[in-house]
């Protein structure tokens, strides 16, 4: 950046005449504010989600489309979003042995569905999608040595790229493991709730291709949004009540053995 | 009384190294902190742009209907009425955004229909499944079933 006469004068008549405050106050008075996108207003918005656990088929196309969207690592340790199958099965469960727990398993994400590995008879078995709860009081935030992590004003939490210094305390902070290191940029990666999406009208990439709709996209502040229809006639569950991390992915059907 | 006030010289030079500490910290913080950090919270305003500059790469399937109403309106009437086009076409953001350049290839049956319609008990037991092997013997899907219109 060349630094002309005129801004040199500037900058230092800022710093010798005005008060701390005050200079740091000027480059918004000078200069122009980052501007939104058009059409969009980031302070109308509370994003969430509402996943219908009895409507999942565990099909995987979420998985293969957030890793298509967003640039995700091909190999199975990285995800933005993935698929769980629970199986539980059918014993008093006054009297477990380790091979009557919950088991639950995720080949590969679910990127590729699920086949059938489970014996047919007794028991129960459902299929868990699972990404960033973007919680209101993030756990992951409040851990971040260098403000590279955020709750954005439409209530999504996301990564600040030029600031990440790859810590690591975030991934160990999230309580549901939603964030992973990026080996490419030695950077944290994570469910941004396809921001660039969203805030040019469309759905996340995981709401566009679900068959089913079992995961819809809500905006809590949006009082036609048919999420407070759902939440309202459905019994839905956050992950992890008793962290109290205000997480926004709320579930219908959740089991009890879901963690 | 003027006694006590002799030695003032190295108060001087104390007052104006602290300045110069004062000033020389505003000076690097001014430089250092981005513009606009701390307007929506500890971070970066402009990481939000950042973040939203991405271009999408699927469309959805509101754009679809723009070329493609026909498949669109035999889609709505049928089983596969809530599946997205870009559900089993893949992402087509640069089809729909130059239709002539970029073509999409047709999905492969074998794999494509069996993803969600192959028997696992973890599925919700009314949700269509089938044993591909003995359900068609061997034969492609979309021999029986258009997938636009799969009910049989």
């Amino acid at each position: 950046m060349a630094l002309d006469r005129r801004t040199f004068l500037t900058e230092t008549g800022c710093f010798l005449l005005l008060t701390g405050a005050a200079a740091e106050a000027w480059p918004f008075v000078a200069e122009e504010r980052p501007q939104d996108a058009p059409g969009y207003d980031r302070t109308r918005h509370w994003w969430a989600m509402f996943i219908d656990i009895e409507k999942c088929i565990g099909c995987g196309l979420c998985v293969k489309a957030c890793k298509a969207e967003n640039d995700v690592l091909n190999e199975p340790y990285f995800f933005r979003t993935w698929v769980e199958r629970y199986y539980i099965p059918a014993k008093d469960v006054s009297d477990l042995t380790a091979e009557d727990r919950p088991r639950v398993d995720s080949p590969n994400g679910g990127y590729d569905s699920f086949d059938e590995i489970y014996p047919k008879a007794g028991g129960k078995s459902f299929f868990v999608p699972k990404l960033c709860n973007h919680c209101a009081h993030s756990p992951c935030v409040q851990v971040c040595p260098v403000g590279a992590t955020f709750e954005s004003p439409d209530g999504v939490v996301m990564v600040d790229k030029t600031y990440c210094v790859g810590c690591r305390y975030c991934v160990q902070a999230c309580p549901y493991g939603c964030r992973y290191i990026d080996p490419r940029t030695d950077t944290v990666d994570k469910c941004s709730l396809c921001y660039h999406r969203i805030t040019r009208g469309l759905t996340t990439a995981c709401c566009e291709v679900c068959p089913t709709q079992a995961r819809r996209l809500g905006d809590l502040k949006d009082p036609d949004d048919p999420i407070h229809e759902l939440l309202r006639t459905h019994k839905v569950q956050v992950l992890k009540p008793n962290m109290a991390t205000g997480a926004k992915v709320y579930y219908n059907g959740l089991d009890a053995a879901v963690r | 009384m003027r006694e006590r006030f002799r030695d003032f010289e190295h108060l001087i030079r104390l007052v104006l190294l602290f300045g110069a500490g004062t000033l020389l910290f505003l000076g690097v913080r001014a430089v250092m902190v981005p513009p606009g950090f701390g307007e929506y919270g500890h971070f970066r305003p402009g990481a939000l742009d950042d973040n939203a500059a991405r271009e999408p790469l699927y469309a959805g399937r509101e754009r679809c209907v723009e070329c493609h109403d026909e498949v669109v309106k035999k889609k709505a009437a049928d089983k596969h009425a809530g599946v997205g086009c870009e559900s089993c076409h893949g992402p087509l953001a640069a089809h729909a955004n130059d239709p002539d350049a970029v073509k999409p290839e047709l999905p492969k049956v074998a794999t494509l229909c069996v993803r969600c319609h192959s028997a696992v008990q973890s599925r919700p037991a009314t949700f269509p499944q089938v044993e591909p092997k003995s359900h068609s013997e061997g034969s492609p899907c979309n021999d029986c079933h258009d997938p636009h219109a799969p009910a049989p």
